[in-house]
């Protein structure tokens, strides 16, 4: 057995390999594992109904997250149509298995493709427009696919909406919130994987290439527009995949949850969790979900407070205003996100008593 | 043709609105290139703040008015004090990020305040504002439409052109840097700027107000489509501004009434994809080339 690794107290890196590592000691590599072995163990079992529900949708919003910080902290594009696309799988997948039942294993990584695909049209604009142009363009998509959803009644609809069936896995039925918890963050753990492998290779250090200087990165050869399309469809199968785990956990499917909003939160997941950063995405969606949550609690407890019902005030613009104001103090104070606070807090202890 | 000639009026008037609304935003951009997705929240902040000095404090029409305006280019100045400024230098998705936390928080705060329904503003244009020729009737709102939107398209016109701020502000709009190295007080010139805006921005608001009524959901809708309008106008036209609300406004009648009711909500952004696509500058911004 070799030795294990302890953190160096300094950047010793000797080769690109080293430079390349995921772990950059092999404790980080046992905690990780510990953590996974966890979480898998542990939580389903120890948690309430409610509380395993949160984690569970905690698990796909971090998909979508991860999907769009590959877009905008890799590729430097910002998409305000993620939650657009997010709905695309959510359709795809719910169309799939109610009206031509589909198996569950094909139809979600389908919902994913479809999605790409979608995504991939809607990025075509990213080809002779950057910066604030694009951002327009993405929040025209978000307009156009929410329209589509409506309004395409032969396949999704309508208002009605879609009740997905409960779907089954290897001969398991899946349902409850255990069941979908071990589908949802073995998926989670997949693409946690797929995304810091893919950051890795050529295709992943083109995307930082096109977001750190696109001008140069096309003097170097990279073609950037195909690969600005290619990280609209990587990003866009994030969101198909996250959508449909969410339309058959949430077994009934409507165009409503898939608005504007939905895009700024996933934003709001990806500037709060860390651009540029995979494990950033996850805080970011942690973050946003217990807030969204503990707002909601909060609210409800307002609302039970006699004198507030009685002067007929409504609490619940109140989550709106505090969802707005932690994205703006994280942007003024710690713009670069949790993944940096935490980089900072574990840094100090590596350096203590010379932290600075 | 009758149906034809009421589209077409009725689309003239809503796009001058649009234009007016826009107005504001082409406002900020022009000075520091950053997109306001809380413009729409201005909007409404100006039309119930308007509405509360007016019928809870009583005060007469003219002054709540003038006490309107001084308050949006107050707040229109703190916003920036506050809040835009850290972000000088910082990368673009930080600072659409900011105004679109800024656009929550203000629309979480009118909604706390006034609550989620459609209000009406007194109707207090005078008479002669209403216009009748023949079959023609143009309503005051229209009338007052028109008025402010001229005004402020000459004021703004001159200022750009001629005023000392007015040449820094585009100073700073064309190269940051350069401004700065040149002596531009940067700071002043964004300050200003956002006030400005922001003035603008509760003006158009009454007057959106006065047609319509006024309903937080609405002129924060109403907020989102100023980018179709200032896409098409171009980014840093004010006359494009009202130009490009012209066109959209005719063209969502127009869908509106010959296709479908409900195409009419989504066309104007159909038409800023394809508009994207082939002339992002719009029709009258500023050319910048750039083929990477």
């Amino acid at each position: 057995m070799r030795k294990l690794r302890l953190h160096p107290c300094g950047n010793y890196k000797e080769s690109y390999a080293d430079e390349l590592a995921i772990f950059s000691s092999d404790y980080g590599r046992l905690w990780s594992l510990a953590g996974i072995a966890a979480l898998f163990c542990a939580v389903p079992f120890i948690s309430p109904p409610y509380l395993l529900y949160v984690v569970n949708m905690i698990g796909i919003y971090a998909i979508a997250a991860i999907g769009l910080n590959i877009l905008v902290g890799y590729t430097g594009m910002i998409s305000l149509g993620h939650g657009a696309f997010f709905g695309v799988g959510a359709y795809a997948a719910a169309v799939m298995s109610a009206t031509f039942n589909v198996p569950f294993l094909l139809s979600v990584p389908a919902a994913g493709l479809i999605t790409a695909g979608v995504g991939m049209i809607f990025g075509i604009p990213s080809g002779r427009l950057k910066g604030l142009y694009l951002t327009i363009a993405t929040l025209a998509g978000q307009f156009i696919i929410e329209y589509v959803l409506v309004h395409w009644e032969g396949v999704t609809r309508g208002t009605e909406g879609i009740t997905v069936p409960a779907p089954t896995l290897f001969g398991i039925s899946l349902r409850g919130d255990i069941r979908f918890f071990y589908v949802i963050f073995a998926v989670l753990a997949l693409m946690i994987w797929m995304a810091v492998n893919l950051i890795r290779t050529r295709y992943g250090r083109a995307f930082i290439a096109i977001r750190d200087n696109d001008r140069a990165a096309e003097g170097m050869g990279i073609p950037i527009f195909s690969y600005k399309i290619l990280s609209f469809g990587i990003s866009s199968f994030y969101a198909g995949l996250a959508g449909a785990l969410w339309a058959y956990y949430m077994v009934s499917v409507t165009s409503e949850p898939f608005n504007l909003s939905l895009s700024v939160e996933y934003i709001a997941m990806v500037i709060i969790g860390g651009l540029g950063s995979v494990a950033g995405s996850v805080y970011g969606a942690v973050f946003i979900t217990v807030l969204n949550e503990s707002l909601r609690w909060l609210t409800d407890l307002m609302m039970n407070f006699g004198f507030i019902t009685q002067s007929g005030l409504n609490m619940a613009p109140l989550r709106e205003f505090a969802f707005g104001l932690a994205i703006v103090l994280f942007i003024l104070f710690e713009p670069r996100g949790l993944a940096e606070l935490w980089r900072i807090i574990r840094s100090s202890f590596r350096l203590w008593p010379f932290s600075y | 043709m009758d149906f034809f000639i009421q589209l077409l009026v009725n689309g003239l008037s809503v796009g001058f609105l649009y234009g007016l609304s826009a107005m504001g935003f082409v406002m900020i951009f022009k000075s520091s290139s950053v997109l306001n997705f809380a413009h729409g929240e201005l909007l409404a902040l100006g039309a119930f703040v308007f509405l509360s000095l007016h019928s809870v404090v009583q005060l007469p029409i003219g002054w709540a008015f003038l006490a309107t305006l001084t308050g949006c280019f107050v707040l229109g100045f703190l916003i920036e004090r506050f809040f835009l400024r850290p972000l000088i230098g910082e990368p673009l998705i930080y600072v659409i990020m900011l105004t679109v936390g800024l656009a929550a928080m203000l629309r979480g705060l009118l909604l706390l305040i006034w609550g989620g329904n459609l209000r009406t503003l007194p109707d207090f244009l005078p008479a002669w504002m209403d216009i009748q020729s023949g079959w023609l009737r143009i309503p005051p709102v229209y009338m007052a439409a028109i008025l402010v939107g001229v005004l402020f398209l000459v004021l703004f016109g001159l200022f750009f052109k001629y005023s000392a701020q007015g040449i820094f502000m585009r100073s700073v709009a064309d190269n940051q840097r350069a401004a700065l190295s040149l002596g531009v007080h940067v700071r002043r010139v964004f300050a200003l700027s956002w006030g400005i805006a922001a003035l603008v921005a509760g003006m158009s608001g009454i007057i959106l107000g006065l047609m319509n009524g006024i309903s937080v959901h609405d002129l924060s809708a109403v907020g989102l489509k100023v980018f179709p309008v200032v896409i098409l106008g171009g980014l840093n036209s004010i006359s494009g501004a009202v130009i490009g609300g012209l066109i959209i406004g005719v063209l969502e009648a127009f869908t509106g009434g010959y296709l479908s009711p409900s195409l009419r909500d989504v066309v104007p952004y159909i038409v800023l994809v394809v508009l994207l696509l082939v002339r992002p500058y719009g029709l009258f911004g500023l050319v910048e080339i750039e083929r990477v």
